[in-house]
């Protein structure tokens, strides 16, 4: 038992020594304190760009000739509850996007509802997080329309995107896909609830009835599967409390970099 | 002109005299060394994030959906019931098993471009790689900027960096090549200043190699790219800068090896002290001195 004991701890001990330098940078990086510091460069990204971006600027934005062959699909492909498949399998003609939290006029709005209202069009790069980027071409309603309908109320500060897909499969909602941006991007000119992709109604792999776009930050924030948007002054409360899906596990919430 | 009197050894020949000179200012090697350290954790963080798409395209757009053509790529494909690494560079396909697309992590054979050895961390987790690599590229553009201005100010660049015209001969870069291949380097008072290839080295890095890190990395952030649109005209569009990013930072690991090379192979404690205390010695020859 002890010569066991010995021996394990003499082989534990040989390959700690040998992964002596690897486990030494992984020890860093699992520092709570080590982390905090290093996180204090998110906010310096984020003060820098929007200092420098204070008129406004737009995303680029490409021709038809520079579209993607292929858009590549990524996070969610299918949203698998019932509910979405039921919304599916009607075309999405019982969907509502639901407007409330902070708003004057909480708003219920139809697939038919939202197309009646102006549009943008807008051919642009999404780029990933992870890398990789795709051109394509989104046809919505400018978010700021309709926040401007809703009316926001005094002390909002973020909307943040309810989404009907489950990204990581939880009983208890935990794997909820959710997003959130601040008014400054909300109220951008290219900020748009899209509903079509290419000159086609949004395909369920793109995020149908409705996703988000966000030109001027990375993939993860243009939520898909849009049902709800709830106006806040704080998402401390929500799911792990750092604003959404990935931001929850560890990824920027300003992901303008 | 350091004066010296030469040592008489009891046989009467005359020896060596070791001088020692300041070299570096105390702003060189400080930003040297920090430098050292933020470089090191942004090619270690930049392997990490680029093992999660470890494909390099030309353009715009480029994905690993076909069929966007990547002229870079490191993957792992099955291999019977195990896997094998794959390193394709345009037509050319090698097996990298053990070291690039399959390597071992936690004593598995597993998926993965860049081995752990080299990637912080050492799993994959692109989410911390991120934090780690903008952290140190803040880091590292406010300690360049240090230097950068430092070098202006104390006309460091015009008196040690920039290659005179002589230098510049290829006469004298033809006699600069080959005493290096022979490694055979300035002694003497030909030491106190750098070398014409060491200059090219040290402003190539410095002026191309770096700025060109720092702005090929903003293009790659979507908000720098409504700020500043034109980078993505210099580079040609989001996914070539990435490559760009790709073969600078390669190119300057390979400069970093040749100077660690350079380095050793040219007394490396007395590199050493001088990039830390600033004092770097010369042997003068006294019958050198005494002819003069």
């Amino acid at each position: 038992m002890s010569i066991d004991l010995t021996r394990r701890r003499f082989l534990i001990g040989s390959s700690v020594a040998a992964t002596g330098l690897l486990t030494g940078c992984d020890a860093l990086v699992e520092s709570a304190s080590v982390n905090d510091i290093l996180q204090r460069a998110e906010s310096l990204t984020m003060g820098a760009q929007r200092l420098l971006m204070s008129h406004q600027p737009l995303a680029r934005e490409y021709t038809e000739a520079d579209l993607s062959p292929v858009f590549k699909t990524n996070g969610t492909s299918q949203p698998d509850s019932e509910d979405y498949a039921r919304l599916m399998e009607n075309n999405f003609a019982d969907w509502k996007l639901v407007v409330n939290g902070m708003v004057n006029t909480p708003l219920e709005l139809s697939l038919t509802d939202l197309k009646a209202m102006p549009s943008r069009t807008q051919i642009t790069r999404h780029d990933c997080v992870e890398g990789w980027s795709a051109i394509g071409k989104w046809t919505g309603v400018p978010l700021g329309l309709v926040l401007q309908k809703a009316g926001i109320a005094p002390g909002a500060r973020y909307a943040v995107f309810y989404c009907a897909d489950d990204y990581e499969q939880s009983l208890d909602g935990s794997g909820r896909y959710y997003e959130s941006i601040d008014l400054v991007d909300a109220w951008h000119p290219q900020t748009i609830l899209a509903y079509s992709m290419n000159g086609k109604d949004l395909e369920v792999a793109h995020g149908a009835p409705l996703r988000l776009r966000v030109e001027r930050q990375l993939g993860y924030k243009h939520a898909k599967y849009v049902m709800r948007i709830e106006l806040v002054d704080s998402f401390k409360g929500l799911w792990g409390g750092k604003g959404g899906f990935w931001e929850d596990r560890g990824y920027e919430w300003y992901a303008g970099i | 002109m350091t004066s010296v009197t030469s040592d008489v050894t009891k046989n009467g020949t005359a020896k060596p005299k070791k001088v020692l000179f300041y070299r570096h200012s105390v702003a060189v090697r400080i930003t040297h060394w920090l430098n050292v350290l933020c470089l090191s954790f942004l090619l270690m963080s930049g392997l990490q994030i680029f093992n999660a798409h470890p494909s390099l395209y030309w353009g715009q757009y480029g994905a690993d959906a076909l069929p966007d053509p990547s002229f870079i790529s490191i993957g792992a494909v099955e291999d019977g019931d195990t896997i094998k690494g794959i390193t394709r560079v345009g037509p050319l396909s090698l097996t990298t098993t053990g070291v690039l697309g399959a390597s071992n992590e936690d004593g598995q054979l597993s998926p993965r471009a860049f081995p752990s050895w080299i990637t912080i961390p050492s799993y994959q987790d692109l989410a911390t790689g991120r934090r780690w690599h903008f952290f140190f590229a803040w880091f590292f553009v406010i300690n360049g900027l240090v230097y950068l201005l430092h070098g202006l100010i104390a006309g460091h660049f015009k008196r040690d960096l920039v290659p005179t015209r002589d230098q510049l001969t290829p006469k004298h870069l033809a006699h600069e090549i080959t005493e290096h291949a022979r490694l055979r380097f300035p002694k003497g008072e030909e030491a106190r200043h750098y070398n014409s290839l060491q200059k090219l080295a040290y402003v190539g890095v410095i002026f191309i190699l770096l700025p060109l890190m720092v702005l090929t990395g903003l293009t790659m952030s979507p908000g720098f790219d409504a700020i500043f649109p034109w980078l993505l005209d210099v580079f040609g569009g989001r996914q070539s800068a990435r490559t760009i990013h790709f073969i600078s930072a390669s190119l300057i690991v390979a400069f970093v090896i040749v100077h660690l090379v350079m380095v050793l192979v040219s007394g490396l404690w007395n590199n050493l002290r001088s990039m830390i205390t600033g004092y770097y010695a010369l042997k003068i020859e006294p019958e050198k001195e005494t002819s003069k």
